[in-house]
């Protein structure tokens, strides 16, 4: 028995048969059912725990087709469109769904049309029907208006109308139908009567390419699975030929016999569709992972997605040696990725901006596209650099009350030459609050190391901003 | 790692180990530069190209220039890392030429240092679009990633920035980045922090601190850098004092050239 607050009032939300058997109803309030059963068993609703419930049911949902939605708060939508045959034909598909779902200890309703609305009220009222796309009117017709789902208002409007089944508002008018409750209503009637169809909202985006490997009996092994994700990716790769294509993200999923569903992706800086490239960053990746694929009582099923293909434009060998440079270093930057992720691997791309810390940005290298800004010397000609290599991140405040010598990281450094200042102003149109310039000042030390300070302020705070060389 | 062992031996076992029954990496037989490196077993053959640093003396020493396709050892004098970071980035630019460049440095080399700063990297001389920048956690992590990117002849050179002593960079460790850099011929420099040489099979070793500018005033001069050559496998050792010309990207020596060759046999 599940109890929710509703409308500032503890009602049922849930009820289990047996409570239905004894006369209580979702909807009652509690005080009511408490009333009718002293010893009532009560547990509060948990809403995320039910949707995280759901969503695994969803992921188990995956192996028979990529397009599975979620729907309200209890209902998965699944399209079908032509995988059904090779589950046997669509009510033999229907019955192992709701088979299996039973074995593991669910009850459920589950219900087959050709329109997600219809499937939805047929499931509802006609548990376990599959029927043939066309016949939809036939089929929804008889049910109350209560399976077309338009939310309490409308429902209540309609019954206080006489208008008790779905057939009997559908023999309304169409322009009385619009006046009184809306051109939207209107548009959930006819997909239930099957006049119109609208595709569902698949909760992950339906790969470009797929390809699988079911098995009798679930494999465990690593040389099985890996020679599985082998064979896969060059049946995928030859239909990427044949169109002309290749992957730049990739997605290996595993279905355990159980219901655990892992997927483990990976991404490419160039479009590709070498085998020995794609099975060479799955194994860098396997190898990496912090939590280890867990084969448990071994995998059923194992698919192989392209999430995003790109076209190739330049086809067959190339004996451009600047070109093979370029792929084998994209590959590394693959591979790097792979194993330490992309946000590791970078490379550096020049920004519009005087501020020193923000005259560059790091992006992921596998991202890296040319910049249309030039890198930028500050020094001139002959001179010594004016920016140092290794640059503090968070500047770090020194000690410099004196100008003989000043103190950084508890040491004392004795000042025997200053150069300065360059003033930076800071850029007034980004902060709210206006920042003080500050002065940079180069400072060797008598050992030969050279720092690069700045003060800002009044009073003024010195800062240690970097060493150069 | 265990196949890489395995190249590590003696022309008779190459001979068996390349007919048809073999438990070695077919992949790694394919090309004929590696049958070349298992040829010349026990001291694999290590490539002879050199690059000039330009200071005459060091040149000399090191017969002709710093060397391709092996390991060299950077190690900071306490304090100057940012010197030595000026010293190896002088060093990989030589090397590196127009290739492209791998620095892989952990994330507390970045706090605890300074971040590499790519415009600063850029007033020294290396162009900014050639340098890719890999973050590790740990040394293991830095070292893996080094042996993969050694892998890969486009690259001109790679830097691995380690502190301390990690345990996993021992002998062992270093012979596998030797023989890495050599099947490419790409070079591989450590770059150490807070270290204590030990064993290993680098082909020279470098001790590096920074040193008082000469000039005065507004002309800063460029970044001078007092450096001792502790070991060298094919030559003498010594001690200079060298300045890194920015736009010449060029060693030179150093103005005031209080340099003397220390000179000491090769081990």
């Amino acid at each position: 028995m599940l109890v929710a607050k509703v409308d500032n009032a503890l009602r049922l939300s849930a009820v289990d048969r047996k409570a239905t058997s004894l006369g209580l109803a979702i909807g009652q309030p509690l005080a009511n059912a408490r009333a009718m059963l002293p010893d009532l068993k009560v547990v509060a609703t948990n809403d995320p725990a039910d949707m995280k419930l759901l969503t695994q049911i969803a992921d188990w949902c995956d192996r028979f087709t990529p397009y599975v939605a979620l729907d309200g708060p209890r209902h998965l939508l699944l399209d079908v469109t032509g995988v059904a045959h090779l589950f046997g034909g669509e009510q033999a598909m229907l019955d192992r769904i709701r088979k299996s779902l039973q074995v593991q200890g669910f009850a459920l309703r589950g219900a087959l049309a050709g329109t997600a609305v219809a499937a939805r009220a047929l499931a509802c009222y006609r548990d376990g029907t599959a029927i043939a796309s066309g016949e939809e009117e036939q089929a929804v017709r008889p049910l109350p208006v209560e399976a077309l789902n338009l939310g309490a208002v409308t429902t209540h409007a309609l019954r206080r109308a006489g208008l008790k089944t779905v057939g009997q508002v559908a023999s309304r008018k169409r322009s009385e139908l619009v006046a009184r409750l809306g051109a939207a209503t209107l548009a959930i009637l006819d997909e239930a009567l099957g006049a119109t169809a609208k595709p569902i909202t698949p909760r992950r985006p339906p790969p470009d390419y797929w390809q699988e490997e079911n098995f009798a009996e679930p494999v465990a092994t690593e040389e099985l699975i890996r020679a599985t994700l082998n064979s896969l990716t060059s049946t995928l790769a030859k239909t990427l030929e044949q169109q002309g294509q290749g992957a730049r993200r990739l997605e290996a999923v595993f279905f355990r016999a159980d219901g655990a569903v892992r997927r483990i992706a990976i991404e490419m800086g160039a479009p590709t569709r070498e085998p020995a490239i794609i099975d060479r960053l799955f194994r860098e990746k396997l190898e990496t992972l912090a939590d280890p694929l867990d084969p448990g009582f071994g995998f059923d099923l194992i698919r192989l997605c392209v999430i995003r293909v790109e076209p190739i434009t330049s086809e067959g060998v190339d004996f451009d040696a600047a070109t093979n440079a370029q792929s084998e270093i994209s590959f590394l930057i693959d591979r790097l990725t792979a194993r330490f992720g992309s946000h590791r691997i970078l490379s550096f791309q020049p920004n519009d901006t005087h501020i020193p810390e923000e005259a560059w940005v790091a992006i992921p290298a596998q991202h890296a596209r040319p910049s249309k800004l030039s890198w930028r010397k500050m020094q001139k000609e002959k001179d010594a650099p004016r920016r140092p290599p290794r640059l503090f991140k968070k500047p770090e405040l020194v000690d410099f009350t004196t100008l003989q010598h000043f103190t950084w990281r508890k040491a004392r450094r004795i000042v025997t030459q200053c150069e300065g200042p360059e003033r930076i102003a800071m850029e007034w149109w980004q902060h709210e609050t206006r920042q003080p310039p500050r002065d940079y000042f180069r400072v060797e030390d008598g050992e030969g190391r050279r720092y690069w300070l700045y003060c800002r302020g009044i009073p003024s705070q010195w800062f240690l901003h970097g060493v150069f060389a | 790692m265990k196949n890489l062992d395995k190249t590590v031996c003696t022309p008779e076992q190459t001979l068996c180990m390349s007919g048809p029954p073999s438990d070695i990496c077919p992949r790694r037989l394919k090309n004929l530069e590696t049958l070349k490196v298992l040829f010349n077993k026990p001291e694999f053959k290590q490539s002879s190209t050199r690059t000039p640093l330009g200071h005459g003396d060091i040149d000399f020493c090191l017969k002709g220039g710093i060397q391709h396709g092996v390991l060299h050892e950077v190690f900071a004098v306490t304090g100057h890392e940012a010197s030595a970071t000026g010293f190896v980035a002088g060093l990989a630019a030589r090397v590196a030429a127009d290739k492209p460049l791998l620095w892989i440095r952990p994330d507390f080399s970045a706090q605890e240092f300074g971040e590499l700063s790519p415009i600063g990297l850029l007033e020294l001389g290396l162009d900014p679009i050639r340098i890719f920048l890999l973050g590790v956690a740990n040394a293991s992590d830095g070292l893996r990633a080094a042996k993969d990117a050694l892998s890969c002849g486009a690259l001109g050179a790679v830097v691995i920035e380690i502190s301390g002593n990690p345990k996993i960079l021992d002998l062992l460790a270093s012979r596998r980045l030797t023989l890495a850099a050599s099947q490419k011929s790409v070079t591989a420099f450590l770059l150490r922090f807070g270290a204590q040489p030990g064993a290993s099979a680098a082909e020279t070793r470098w001790l590096v601190r920074g040193s008082a500018s000469q000039a005065q005033g507004e002309d800063w001069g460029h970044p001078v850098f007092k450096v001792e050559l502790v070991r060298n496998r094919h030559g003498k050792t010594g001690l200079w004092f060298m300045e890194w010309n920015c736009d010449g990207r060029i060693f030179q020596s150093s103005t005031a050239d209080h340099s003397a060759v220390v000179s000491a046999s090769a081990n």
